[in-house]
């Protein structure tokens, strides 16, 4: 890499990375939950500019394709369904500030001292079960995929039974049969025969039926 | 092209996976009157695993070493297994009497307990979480099943936002020790962790691993959630939460601990005293002052998680046996004591205070009799089988030099024991309150079954002994 491009790609890194700032502090600070998730999908956007920086196009596919395809829009859905209101929630904000604050510092600090002593096993190299393939060769696509479906088919088949369970437990926990209500049977409309609902009958005049 | 992998050692499992998925289709498509079948189809998909888990495979590892089996792990699954597939007679016996039964019920069990024997034999992080996750997805579930009921309702939402957190800590916690290591393996953990310099990345690491898993055993202080889980459960629900995932988190507590992070013992081990000893004192204390019956096991069973530790703590192959036979003797006196519970009904309601329980003894002198020999088994007083559990958990804390850990537990048990006979005292020596009704079939084989193992486990417990010794050996060797 040239020292040209190498100039464009920190610029496009300190670019996206205020963005990305910038946009995860008006998440927080939005009086507007709507607005707040809108800034969430741009902070999601600005994240997966920095992965396609680092070469990962399929992690940065993924977020936009998961996170703000799916899990923004939905969350987007909540909040517009549910009237929340953000100065009710706000309320106990300053008598929860110093616990919270504490906790986050005492986090900050743990950070500080693990990447600050950090050391890794001198056989961690050797140690590792899948090395990164050369990107040049294949595409990060491919190279998960030839290990997803092989080595690690185990836990793939094992991650589709937790979304089963989800599944399950969704529908156990939120559908209700209610009795009296009247649904649109297609198979049955379909079925219906005019042997079985419509009679011929001869009325004499004068008679009527019955 | 990669070779298949041996799908042998994990018969038991794919066997399960497969049969839940059937009933799955079964319950659906049978629509509304399927619960008892797929319960009576569940216990015996849970049998034939266990027998599959039995008869199959030695020792091996397989899925790119991510799933292993030996006779560690075979013995922990046939306790989980016992341990459900026992409340799962009690679900079956409530259920019949309620308006909520659903086939979802048992799958969500047949599930859970999936989730179970997978985190057992998890050889790998990944695995290790993903087999925690499909566990507690089902016990969520479980905890808000009753969704008409806010207290249910409530305890699952509590259990569900903890238990995240938890995940979390745990998934964290992972990420720092594959930091260090470069892998994610067991082995390959044990081999970087043994000679690895002192890093304080994996220390921290592991403290976090520890969290989480202390959260899913329930351990003080990671304890918050249990006592109001376990109220707002359905009863045989809550019988389930106290036994099969706690067996099956302390068995997965031990192997990794002994297994990948075993250089590091002197860094968990304390970490594992203060959990021990803070869980032993508080179970004990806090449970005085309990009126629910309900919460009153809650903190029994953080109490008897704080025992169970202690064979942890120990490290070696005694401690390791300690455990086993400790979980044992624990899954039948929970079973039998919440199948006591379930049977408080006084004229076809449910009650859950401890002043319901006065005077049984003249009401119904085979309950009170079942419970009062359970109580004492609890306590850990000498006839019962209890006594022994605590007993080889003490002398393996005493052969490897903790006695003061061996003091505070048997002090510990002292104070648990105040409050354990003064249920007896309750019921044998107060005045008596509303009659209750008798116990149905199921519910009473239960009681009078695992009240008079206590008693059999006390005069022969050598062959179980003897199993506990021959897990713990298998988990020593690899």
């Amino acid at each position: 890499m040239g020292a040209g491009s190498m100039i464009v790609a920190s610029l496009a890194f300190y670019l996206f990375s205020i963005m990305a700032v910038v946009g995860a502090l008006n998440v927080i600070f939005q009086r507007n939950p709507v607005h707040s998730v809108l800034w969430l999908i741009f902070t999601f956007f600005n994240a997966a500019a920095l992965f396609v920086l680092l070469g990962a196009e399929f992690v940065a596919m993924i977020l936009v394709v998961v996170y703000v395809g799916a899990v923004a829009v939905l969350f987007l859905f909540v909040v517009m369904m549910l009237d929340i209101n953000v100065v009710v929630l706000r309320e106990g904000f300053l008598k929860y500030l110093p616990i919270g604050a504490l906790t986050g510092i005492i986090l900050l600090v743990e950070l500080a001292v693990v990447y600050g002593g950090w050391t890794m096993a001198p056989q961690a190299k050797a140690l590792r079960v899948v090395p990164t393939p050369d990107p040049g060769q294949v595409t990060n696509t491919e190279a998960l995929g030839r290990v997803m479906y092989t080595d690690y088919a185990y836990l793939f088949q094992v991650s589709g039974l937790i979304l089963l369970v989800a599944m399950i437990g969704a529908i156990v926990l939120t559908l209700r049969r209610r009795p009296g209500v009247r649904k649109q049977k297609i198979s049955d409309q379909v079925h219906r025969d005019s042997k079985d609902t419509v009679t011929l009958v001869q009325v004499q005049s004068g008679k009527g039926l019955s | 092209m990669t070779a298949l992998p041996a799908f042998a050692p994990a018969y038991p499992e794919i066997f399960m996976a497969l049969a839940a998925l059937g009933l799955l289709m079964l319950g659906v498509f049978r629509k509304n009157d399927s619960m008892t079948l797929v319960t009576w189809l569940s216990i015996l998909v849970m049998a034939v695993t266990a027998v599959l888990a039995i008869q199959g495979t030695d020792s091996a590892v397989t899925f790119n070493k991510l799933f292993v089996v030996n006779g560690f792990t075979v013995f922990a699954k046939v306790l989980t297994l016992l341990g459900a597939g026992l409340t799962l007679l009690l679900i079956n016996a409530w259920a019949e009497g309620e308006k909520f039964a659903r086939f979802e019920l048992p799958l969500l069990v047949l599930f859970s307990v999936l989730g179970m024997m997978l985190m057992i034999s998890a050889n790998d992080l990944i695995a290790l979480y993903l087999g925690v996750e499909l566990q507690s997805l089902s016990l969520y579930v479980l905890a808000a099943f009753h969704r008409d009921n806010q207290r249910a309702t409530e305890a699952g939402v509590k259990y569900f936002v903890l238990g995240a957190l938890a995940s979390g800590l745990l998934l964290y916690g992972s990420s720092l020790v594959y930091g260090f290591a470069g892998t994610t393996t067991f082995e390959g953990l044990a081999m970087a962790v043994k000679s690895g310099p002192n890093s304080i990345g994996v220390t921290i690491g592991i403290v976090f691993v520890i969290t989480g898993l202390a959260f899913k055993v329930s351990a003080v202080p990671f304890h918050m959630w249990t006592p109001d889980v376990y109220e707002g459960a359905p009863t045989p629900i809550t019988a389930f939460f106290s036994v099969a995932p706690k067996i099956a988190g302390l068995c997965l507590f031990l192997r990794v601990l002994v297994g990948p992070f075993a250089g590091m013992i002197e860094q968990w081990q304390q970490v594992i005293i203060a959990i021990a000893v803070l869980s032993m004192t508080w179970g004990a204390i806090a449970a005085i002052a309990q009126k629910s019956i309900k919460r009153l096991m809650a903190y029994s069973s953080i109490g008897h998680v704080g025992y169970a530790l202690i064979g942890l703590v120990v490290g070696n192959e005694e401690g390791a046996r300690g455990l086993l036979f400790y979980l044992l003797v624990y899954l039948f006196m929970s079973v039998g004591t919440f199948a006591v519970i379930m049977s408080m009904r006084v004229k076809g309601k449910y009650v859950e205070e401890i002043g319901d329980l006065a005077g049984l003894s003249r009401n119904n002198p085979g309950m009170a009799m079942a419970l009062a020999v359970l109580m004492f088994s609890m306590a850990g007083i000498p006839p019962m089988a209890g006594f022994l559990g605590k007993f080889y958990i003490f002398v393996a804390a005493v052969n490897a030099g903790f006695v003061a850990l061996a003091v505070v537990g048997l002090l510990a048990s002292v104070v648990g024991a105040f409050y354990y006979l003064r249920l007896i005292k309750i019921m044998y020596f107060d005045e008596p309150a509303a009659a209750m009704d008798p116990p149905g079939l199921t519910t009473g084989i239960i009681m009078a079954v695992s009240s008079a193992l206590m008693l059999v486990f006390f005069i022969v417990p050598a062959p179980l002994v003897s199993r506990a010794e021959a897990a713990a050996r298998a988990l020593f060797l690899g």
